[in-house]
């Protein structure tokens, strides 16, 4: 029975690495661009819900609504002045921009928040907890998961039924070609970064009620997302939780046989999963 | 008033002139063939009216307006519609998906009336029955006629066909003839490069001839195809 407890656990802790890499999945899906400064975004969303919370006393759910239009504004104007510009045949130019960017984010949040371990503090739910089944779940990464399902759900959905979404697939497939059909490239990579900062809002959110957080932790974060993205297969949304949560499982499993080695088991998954199978569990046909 | 003008264009890529003071008119509904030996400049001349590279000098017009400055995005939804040589279609996307992104950004139909303009393209163009394959699964004329559908779905005023008939087979490339003509029967003015000279012959009623960059003739297509300088140059007889 704790080892299916343990799998539980594992399975909703997935839940907060896939939204931790359904934004990195989503802009590497749509413009082959791998955002160094990811983690650190989500860390910045983390604090801009904090600030939102503190100054008007709201729960950090309103905070996160209200943060997502500003992040959503912050990713389009830093694709559109940033990186729109660093976009090209050569990979190295776009991953020393955000490896920059995220060196700045970190001190810009150390210089404005100091070092000190922050929290969003969401009241009597943090605690709360449901029998399901054999085994008790805390509603709250209950909530993660779902959220994180509701999320690709939400982004496939508006990827294969949407306008905008055929407009993202042509232009990942071919962006001078879809110039030729009437869409702007450089805009449709706008709107793709703003919707990849509103799912990294989420991502924050559920973050900063988990556990501290700090300006130093976005690195890690961005770990974990990338193997997440890794193990699913590139551009596979649905392929992203399933590896977040192959993540999370290792991460529980390992945890239960010894705490330390609980990162650790996450890592050696991930090398493992890469030595079976490289394209990842739900590769693209033809990438 | 002519539809598309093209006046004094020049491109050079670094020492090569590839487009040497070209300036020509199409009118409304008409279609013009261009002809060239490989390397004159054919290609290079769509790309200068698609607005996918810009001249050095000269200008292109379309309905009047100045169209040299505007992007490739602009002159679409003005009209200027494209099929490659080499069929791009969208890979991961359906034959309808390809179809419904260029009739929405480049078109500028929306909702069900955009999948009803779409679907009647492909029944024009004998793809309504591959409308939700993978357009990566296709064959050569099924791309090549995606090429088209996809062009024709930016309800172009002037179409752009490059090479639509190379590497098809005698009874494939009839059929497509047959559709380009319904096309150009719309009102659909059409500029062709084609080395198949029959089929292209078939269709437009003007001919112009590229070479190293310059246009050496433009008018009746048996007139040009007679003359002894284009004998010489295009289909290498010496004269």
């Amino acid at each position: 029975m704790i080892w299916l407890d343990t799998i539980v656990q594992g399975i909703l802790l997935g839940g907060l690495y896939a939204l931790f890499a359904a934004g990195l999945s989503l802009v590497f899906g749509i413009m082959r661009l791998v955002n160094l400064a990811h983690g650190d975004l989500i860390v910045l969303a983390a604090f801009l819900i904090l600030t939102i919370v503190s100054a008007l006393g709201l729960n950090p759910f309103l905070g996160a609504l209200l943060a997502m239009p500003v992040m959503f504004g912050a990713g389009w104007l830093l694709q559109t002045y940033v990186l729109n510009r660093v976009l090209g045949d050569d990979i190295l130019p776009p991953l020393l921009v955000t490896f920059g960017l995220s060196v700045v984010i970190q001190n810009g949040l150390l210089e404005g928040f100091s070092a000190d371990s922050q929290k969003l503090s969401a009241g009597p739910i943090e605690a709360a907890s449901l029998p399901l089944g054999p085994v008790t779940v805390g509603v709250m990464p209950l909530l993660t998961l779902i959220s994180a399902i509701l999320v690709i759900f939400a982004l496939n959905q508006l990827f294969y039924r949407t306008r905008l979404g055929r407009a993202f697939r042509a232009t990942s497939d071919d962006a001078v070609t879809a110039g030729l059909m009437g869409i702007r490239p450089r805009n449709v990579f706008a709107i793709a970064t703003g919707v990849a900062m509103v799912v990294a809002t989420i991502a924050a959110l559920y973050l900063g009620m988990r556990a501290n957080f700090d300006p130093t932790i976005g690195p890690a974060r961005l770990i974990y997302a990338f193997e997440a993205v890794i193990i699913g297969g590139l551009g596979s949304l649905w392929g992203t939780l399933a590896g977040g949560i192959v993540i999370g499982v290792a991460q529980a499993l390992g945890a239960a046989v010894n705490p330390e080695w609980q990162i650790l088991s996450g890592h050696i998954a991930f090398i493992l999963v890469l030595l079976v199978r490289p394209r990842g569990l739900f590769p693209r046909a033809n990438d | 008033m002519s539809l598309l003008k093209l006046d004094n264009v020049s491109k050079s890529f670094g020492m090569l002139k590839v487009t040497d003071s070209v300036s020509f008119e199409v009118a409304k509904g008409e279609a013009l063939g261009i002809i060239g030996p490989n390397g004159a400049g054919k290609s290079t001349l769509f790309n200068l009216i698609t607005g996918n590279i810009a001249p050095d000098e000269g200008a292109v017009y379309l309905d009047g307006v100045d169209m040299t400055r505007k992007p490739a995005m602009s002159r679409v939804q003005a009209g200027v519609g494209r099929s490659f040589q080499i069929p791009q279609p969208f890979t991961h996307l359906s034959v309808f998906e390809n179809l419904l992104v260029a009739a929405n950004f480049g078109g500028g139909h929306h909702g069900h009336a955009a999948d009803d303009f779409c679907m009647d393209i492909l029944d024009q163009t004998g793809l309504a029955g591959v409308a939700d394959a993978t357009s990566g699964s296709l064959s050569l004329l099924q791309r090549k006629r995606l090429e088209l559908a996809r062009a024709m779905a930016t309800s172009p005023k002037v179409i752009l066909l490059d090479e639509i008939a190379g590497g098809l087979t005698e009874g494939e490339c009839v059929s497509l003839i047959q559709t380009i003509k319904s096309i150009h029967a719309s009102g659909t003015s059409i500029i062709w490069i084609e080395h198949v000279l029959h089929a292209l012959t078939s269709v437009v009623e003007r001919l112009m001839v590229l070479n190293f960059g310059k246009m050496l003739m433009i008018g009746d297509p048996a007139e040009v195809m007679d003359s002894p300088q284009v004998k010489e140059i295009y289909l290498g007889i010496e004269v």
